[in-house]
C-alpha cells in the first residue's frame, strides 16, 4: 500500500515527434477509403526503464476484427453518419473511429468477457436490458451485412455506394427498429453502433481513435492535465491545449 | 473437501469501506482479523493511469467482473426474472477498496428523522398517512445514539465541510477540514436558491480540500480538481478510501491478513453459532474454510443478503405473508433532476466528485407534507464532478442523437450545460425484495441473488414535486434553455441511477423484523454480525457512505465487547 506520492505526473518522458504512422494496412483496402490518407499522430516515445536507449516504439495501425474492405468501409461510412465531418472539426472517419470500434471488438468489449453470458437465454422486458446470447462481434458483424442487405433491397446499391440521405434512410430504419436481425433487435445495433462512435470521437487517442485529440479541441475537452487547483475559482472560460493519458504515465 | 485454515479471532467477507473499519478497529483492539477480499490488491499507486474515460468510466475497469457473478432482476413477481448481464444502473465494486475506491465522496450523514421514521411520521401525519404496503420502520437507534460513530467516521475520512446546513443534526465537532472551494458554477446555484428563500451549503466531501492527518496517523493530500473522481480511483491519495485509510491502520497493527482472490461462498454454521467462512480461491479454484470466533459480513447490500440466503441463516422474507426478514426492505433512490443550457461557456471539464452545494429545505420531514401525497423529499444539489466528453452530450430534447444536428449541438451543449439534481427518498414496499434466483448460478455454482424491484406510487409522486423545485431553480440560475426530467415510469436497470441500494439485511430492535440488532448483530447467531447500506431500513435522500461508515464503527464496537463478554449484545 506504499503511496508512490512522487513521479506520477511530472516524468520527462522521451519524445519523438513528426513521425507519421498512419495505417499500414493492404493497399487495396486503404484505397478505396474516404479519408484515409489523413496522417495520425502516433505516439512514439520509449517507456521508461525498460527502454533505456530511447528507441522509438512505433505503433502500427490495420485491422484486428474486420476481414474485408467492406466490413470496414461499410461501418467507415455508418460512423460517419452519425458524427459527420461539417465546419466545426472532422467526422468519424478522418478522427479514426472505424479503426477505434475494429481494436474495441478485438478485445474483451467484442466478447463481452466481463459480461454475464451465461445461458438460459430469453427475451426480457426492456426494463432487463441486454438478453441477447451474441456478443458485440457477432452483432457487429450481423449488423454490418443487414446494413448492406438493407442498401441492395431498398437501393440496389451496397452501402458504400449510396448517397448520404440514403444511408441516414437506412440507419433510422435500423433506430427504429424496423429491419429484422437475428438474436438482437436493430434498435439494440444501432444503439451500439451510436455509443462505439461516441466513444471512438472522444475516448483518449491511445485508443486509436479521436485522432490528434481534435475531437477534444472541437468539444473543449483538455484530456489529461493533472490539476486545476489554481482555476477552479476563475471566472473565465479557460481553453487549454489538449493532453493524453499517455502523458500521465509510462 | 474443503482445507481448513487457522482459527482468527474475526473474518471480514469483503474489504470495503466496512470490512476496512472493522479490521482496524478490531485489529487495533488487538484480534487477529482475517480479511476475505474476492478481487485483486490495489492503492494509489495503481491509478497512475487513471485519466481515461473510456477505460474507467465506460468499461468499468475498476468494478465487478459480472461473467463470475451477477444478479437476476424483475419488475414484479409475474416477471421471469432475467439476469443483469451488463452494468447500467449501478456500478458494483470488487476489489481492495470496494466501491470506496471509485465513490464520489459525498459524505452525508441521515437526518435525526430518518432513523425514527416510523414513529415521527405517525406522530405527525397519523397512521394512514402511507398504506400498509409500505413497510416503514424505525431503525433500533436514534441519530444521538449514532453521533459518536459518525464523528469518528469523519475524523478518519477528513471530512471536508460546513455547517451551514440548519435541518442537520447535532454536531458533537466541527468538521475536520474546511469545505471545498466554491466555483463560480457552484454560486450560480448558491445565489438562485437563496433567492428562493432556501439554505445553501457545501456537500461534505471526502475528496479533501487540504492535506490532512487522520487520528490513526494516515496522511491525506489535498484534492486537485482533476475532475476524475467517480468512476476512478484518485492518483494523488487525495480522495478517502478505504486502501488510503482503514487498511493500512489495520496493517499497520499486524493483526490483519488480506486473503486476496478469495470468493466466500458459504457461512459455515453449527447450532446457534457460525463457525466461519467457507471460500474459493478464484485462482486454483481450491475450497478453504475459515474458521473463526466472529464472522462478519462486510461485502455490498447484494452479497451480504445472498451470503445470508445460501447459507440459510435467518428467515426468507415472504411478499404473500409478510413473514420472514432476509430479503425484506430493498430501497433504491429516485433522481429527479432538470437541466439547464447557460449562454457562457463553463469550465465543466474540472471538477472533483464531491464538489457541490445542497439545500435541505425538501429532505426528509424539513418541510411540511400535511397536504403532500407522500413522505420524505430529496437533498437537492448542483455538483461539479467534471463532465468528460464520451458520456457528457447535453442536447435539447428536439435535437436528433445522431449526424450533423447532434454534432452541432453537443459540441455546443457540452460547456454550457448544467443539471440540478434531487437524490429522493426511498421507501420500502412489500413487493420490492430480494431472493434467491432458481436457475442462474455464478462462476462458483451459487445462486444469484434475485432482485424484485419498480418503483411505487410514493416515488412517483416525490420525484414530480422534487422534479418540479428543480426546474424552479434552473430558470431561476437564468438558464436560456430549461429541460425538466421526464416522469418515472417502471424502475429500468439499463442507465445509470445510483449506486445507493440498501436493505436486504434490515438492523431493528425486533427480531420479527429485522435481520440484525443495533450492534448490527445478527439475531440468530450471535457471532454473527452483518454491516452495509443492507441494515438500512429505507433510503433517505442523501448519499448513504456517511451513515454507513458510521453503523460499521458501531458494530466494530460491538464485536470487540463480544469477543470480551460474549452473548447478545442487547
Amino acid at each position: 500500500m506504499e503511496k508512490d506520492k512522487k513521479g506520477y505526473s511530472r516524468r520527462d518522458f522521451l519524445k519523438t515527434s513528426g513521425i507519421a504512422t498512419g495505417a499500414v494496412i493492404g493497399g487495396g483496402l486503404i484505397g478505396g477509403l474516404v479519408g484515409y490518407n489523413v496522417k495520425r499522430e502516433g505516439k512514439t516515445t520509449a517507456p521508461e526503464g525498460g527502454n533505456k536507449e530511447g528507441v522509438p516504439v512505433q505503433r502500427q495501425g490495420g485491422l484486428k476484427f474486420f476481414m474485408s474492405a467492406n466490413e470496414f468501409n461499410v461501418i467507415s461510412q455508418a460512423t460517419e453518419r452519425i458524427f459527420p465531418k461539417d465546419d466545426l472539426g472532422p467526422g468519424a472517419i478522418e478522427l479514426g473511429v472505424p479503426f477505434f470500434i475494429d481494436n474495441q471488438l478485438a478485445g474483451h468489449y467484442g466478447s463481452n468477457a466481463r459480461e454475464y453470458m451465461q445461458g438460459p437465454f430469453y427475451e426480457g422486458a426492456p426494463t432487463q436490458g441486454y438478453q441477447s446470447s451474441l456478443n458485440r462481434g457477432e452483432i457487429f458483424r450481423q449488423g454490418i451485412a443487414r446494413l448492406d442487405e438493407e442498401a441492395k433491397k431498398r437501393f440496389e446499391k451496397p452501402f458504400t455506394e449510396l448517397e448520404g440521405k440514403q444511408m441516414d434512410e437506412i440507419l433510422t430504419a435500423f433506430q427504429k427498429d424496423e429491419v429484422s436481425m437475428n438474436g438482437v433487435t436493430a434498435e439494440f445495433f444501432f444503439k451500439l453502433l451510436r455509443m462505439a462512435t461516441l466513444e471512438g470521437v472522444y475516448a483518449d487517442p491511445i485508443y486509436g481513435g479521436n485522432t490528434n485529440m481534435d475531437a477534444w479541441r472541437m468539444k473543449g475537452f483538455p484530456g489529461h492535465h493533472a490539476s486545476y487547483l489554481q482555476d477552479i475559482e476563475k471566472d473565465t472560460y479557460l481553453e487549454l491545449e489538449p493532453k493524453s493519458v499517455s502523458e500521465m504515465g509510462p | 473437501m474443503a482445507k481448513q485454515l487457522d482459527k482468527v479471532d474475526v473474518v471480514t467477507v469483503g474489504m470495503g469501506w466496512t470490512g476496512g473499519i472493522i479490521a482496524a478497529e478490531c485489529a487495533k483492539a488487538g484480534l487477529k482479523v482475517k480479511g476475505l477480499e474476492r478481487g485483486r490488491d490495489r492503492g494509489t499507486s495503481d491509478y497512475q493511469v487513471i485519466h481515461d474515460e473510456l477505460r474507467y468510466a465506460i468499461r468499468y475497469e475498476l468494478m465487478q467482473d459480472l461473467s463470475k457473478e451477477t444478479i437476476t432482476f424483475r419488475n414484479d413477481r409475474k416477471m421471469r426474472a432475467l439476469p443483469m448481464r451488463q452494468m447500467g444502473s449501478f456500478l458494483l465494486g470488487e476489489g481492495l477498496g470496494g466501491a470506496g475506491t471509485h465513490w464520489n465522496g459525498m459524505t452525508y450523514r441521515f437526518l435525526p428523522y430518518d432513523f425514527q421514521i416510523k414513529t415521527e411520521t405517525e406522530k405527525k401525519y397519523g397512521k394512514n398517512k402511507l398504506s400498509s404496503d409500505y413497510l416503514l420502520k424505525d431503525w433500533g437507534i436514534t441519530y444521538d445514539e449514532l453521533e459518536p460513530y459518525f464523528d469518528t467516521f469523519e475524523k478518519t475520512i477528513g471530512l471536508s465541510g460546513e455547517d451551514k446546513n440548519p435541518f442537520a443534526g447535532k454536531r458533537s465537532s466541527d468538521y475536520p477540514t474546511p469545505p471545498m472551494k466554491k466555483t463560480p458554477i457552484l454560486k450560480m446555484f448558491e445565489k438562485a436558491v437563496s433567492n428562493l428563500g432556501y439554505h445553501p451549503f457545501m456537500v461534505p466531501s471526502a475528496n479533501l480540500s487540504e492535506t490532512y492527518k487522520n487520528p490513526d496517523g494516515e496522511q491525506l493530500n489535498a484534492c486537485q480538481y482533476c475532475g476524475f473522481c467517480e468512476r476512478f480511483g484518485c492518483e494523488y491519495g487525495a480522495k478517502s478510501s478505504p486502501e488510503t485509510t482503514v487498511i493500512p491502520t489495520a496493517l499497520k497493527t499486524g493483526n490483519l491478513d488480506i486473503q486476496f482472490h478469495a470468493n466466500a461462498v458459504e457461512i459455515m454454521k453449527n447450532g446457534n453459532k457460525v463457525t466461519g467462512v467457507k471460500y474459493i480461491d478464484t485462482q486454483t479454484r481450491e475450497e478453504f474454510i475459515q474458521p473463526a470466533d466472529v464472522v462478519v459480513l462486510t461485502s455490498y447490500v447484494l452479497n451480504n443478503a445472498k451470503l445470508l440466503m445460501v447459507s440459510d441463516i435467518g428467515e426468507m422474507y415472504d411478499p404473500d405473508t409478510g413473514k420472514g426478514t432476509l430479503g425484506k426492505n430493498y430501497c433504491y433512490q429516485i433522481e429527479p433532476g432538470t437541466s439547464g443550457f447557460f449562454k457562457d461557456k463553463m469550465n465543466v471539464f474540472m471538477g472533483a466528485g464531491a464538489l457541490g452545494m445542497t439545500i435541505d429545505d425538501f429532505n426528509g420531514d424539513n418541510f411540511d407534507h400535511a397536504d403532500l401525497d407522500f413522505i420524505h423529499g430529496a437533498s437537492i444539489s448542483l455538483t461539479q464532478s467534471g463532465n468528460r466528453p464520451i458520456l457528457t452530450n447535453p442536447i435539447a430534447p428536439d435535437v436528433p442523437v445522431w449526424g450533423e444536428a447532434f454534432k452541432k449541438a453537443s459540441i455546443e451543449g457540452y460547456p454550457r450545460n448544467l443539471f440540478v439534481f434531487g437524490q429522493g427518498a426511498s421507501m420500502p414496499h412489500k413487493e420490492n425484495f430480494m431472493s434467491l434466483d432458481p436457475v442462474y448460478k455464478d462462476a462458483y455454482g451459487v445462486p444469484l441473488l434475485q432482485l424484485t424491484y419498480n418503483f411505487t406510487q410514493q416515488d412517483i409522486n416525490l420525484h414530480q414535486y422534487i422534479g418540479d423545485r428543480t426546474e424552479e431553480i434552473m430558470k431561476e440560475m437564468g438558464a436560456e434553455t430549461v429541460v425538466a426530467g421526464s416522469p418515472i415510469t417502471d424502475y429500468d436497470i439499463v442507465p445509470y441511477q445510483s449506486t445507493h441500494n440498501t436493505g436486504g439485511t434490515i438492523m431493528g430492535d425486533d427480531p420479527a423484523d429485522s435481520v440484525v440488532n443495533p450492534y448490527l448483530q445478527h439475531w440468530d447467531a450471535d457471532n454473527l454480525f452483518a454491516v452495509s447500506a443492507g441494515s438500512f431500513s429505507h433510503n433517505s435522500g442523501y448519499n448513504p457512505t456517511g451513515t454507513l461508515g458510521a453503523l460499521a464503527y458501531r458494530c466494530a464496537e460491538g464485536i470487540i465487547k463480544y469477543s470480551k463478554q460474549g452473548g447478545s449484545l442487547v
